[in-house]
């Protein structure tokens, strides 16, 4: 899932600079699953908004509403009506779901309230774990299952580097070295000659390069149902 | 989550002359209820400032539920819930005192202050440490002033409605 994180309360509060009313929008999807921007969280954040507000003396109409997703149209127009009747929409939706929402809604400004962080794992109750690098290549194959452009500080295809100390990371003791958890891994399965085949430098063209990426499905795309119907 | 604190305004001073704190308490059933209940019967003296809402158990609550006491008017909340490792739902009680840290690093973003909510464990046998922790707990805020939410001194009533409001909210 996309794992969230909420900006500070003054960041935010700062970003609603000069709003009168606000449509508070969560999320019910992989912010609601990391605690980042669910329903409740709307709650919790909406309440903390009108405390503030109280606080300092300003006038702050506060809204709520959550939807399944923010990155789906059909989801995103249901924000529509109550987000036009006010002067922002504060998105707790991932960095996509704010985006969607500019794009969709179009006339009403959409602020965010969360930091995206990564796509992870739920590693433990309350923990959320960087896996992926969404690197547009998966090269996992080559590594049995783990990911170095994620897990490694240095994301380095060939690894360990020096630095790799008693299965820690030079980077921060308290990280694993990825490359120590892929040689025993590869060792636990009999395939530590696999380690000896260099791995080529990485195709990056698939992933951060040449603007955004799109990807599409022929078989769902939307029928022409002009011709459908000669 | 990233969070930061902004100082909590200090009302100690501005306090107007016979404040009064409005107390919501948030008990267990199987413990602090019937602990403040024994209170009763017991004769013994408390604070009257406390407002008992009763949940079946600690683990019941919310972060959204002190924000929202707060919200209508509390100066104070606390959270009273059975001894560690005594909980009837197993570890209830040992949620609700993440919670209640959660939260109070909430209100310290807020700026109303993490101190001005608490958790308490007792056993439904001591009445008298129920009354010990609303005195205390009243004693506190009245030190700390009245919640900077408002100048007014609180509206015990409005407090306790926005307190059950927060446990509807969380509960939808
Ligand atoms: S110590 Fe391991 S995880 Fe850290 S940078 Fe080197 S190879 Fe990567």
């Amino acid at each position: 899932m996309i794992v969230a994180e909420r900006k500070p309360l003054d960041e935010i509060q700062q970003s609603l600079e000069g709003c009168k009313s606000v449509l508070v929008a969560g999320c019910g999807t992989c912010v609601t699953v990391c605690m980042a921007g669910g329903e409740k969280e709307v709650g919790v954040l909406a309440s903390m908004l009108r405390m503030r507000a109280k606080m300092d003396g300003t006038e702050l109409d506060i809204r709520e509403a959550t939807v399944q997703r923010q990155c789906d149209r059909e989801y995103v127009e249901q924000l529509a009506e109550l987000g036009e009747e006010c002067d922002a929409i504060l998105s707790m939706g991932c960095g996509v779901g704010v985006n969607y929402a500019t794009e969709v809604l179009k006339t009403v400004r959409v602020i965010p309230a969360l930091n995206t962080r990564f796509y992870g794992a739920n590693v433990d109750e309350g923990v959320w774990s960087e896996r992926c690098g969404g690197c547009g290549e998966c090269i996992v194959a080559s590594t049995e299952g783990i990911c170095p452009i994620a897990r490694c500080s240095k994301s380095i295809l060939n690894g360990p580097c020096g630095g790799s100390q008693d299965g820690t990371c030079e980077v921060d003791p308290e990280i694993a070295c990825v490359w120590q958890l892929i040689y025993d891994r590869m060792d636990s399965l009999g395939r530590l000659d696999k380690l000896e085949e260099i791995l080529a430098p990485k195709d990056w063209s698939k992933g951060r390069d040449g603007g955004p990426g799109t990807t599409s499905r022929e078989d769902a795309a939307a029928i022409d149902r002009g011709e459908a119907s000669e | 989550m990233m969070s930061d604190e902004r100082e909590a305004i200090d009302t100690s001073e501005t306090a107007p002359a016979g404040f009064e704190p409005v107390i919501v308490a948030f008990c267990c059933q199987y413990c602090a209820y019937a602990a403040a209940d024994l209170a009763g019967s017991m004769r013994l003296q408390y604070s009257p400032n406390v407002r008992v809402v009763r949940l079946l158990c600690t683990g019941k609550t919310d972060p959204i539920f002190f924000l929202k006491a707060f919200e209508g008017g509390a100066d104070g909340v606390f959270v009273a819930g059975c001894m560690e490792g005594n909980c009837h739902f197993v570890e209830g009680n040992l949620r609700a005192k993440q919670r209640v840290q959660h939260a109070k690093g909430l209100l310290d973003e807020v700026g109303i202050g993490g101190g001005r909510l608490e958790m308490y464990n007792m056993s439904a046998g001591e009445g008298a440490k129920f009354a010990a922790a609303a005195d205390e707990m009243t004693e506190r805020i009245r030190s700390l002033g009245p919640s900077p939410l408002r100048p007014e001194p609180g509206d015990a009533e409005a407090a306790l409605q926005a307190a059950l409001d927060g446990v509807e909210v969380a509960q939808a």
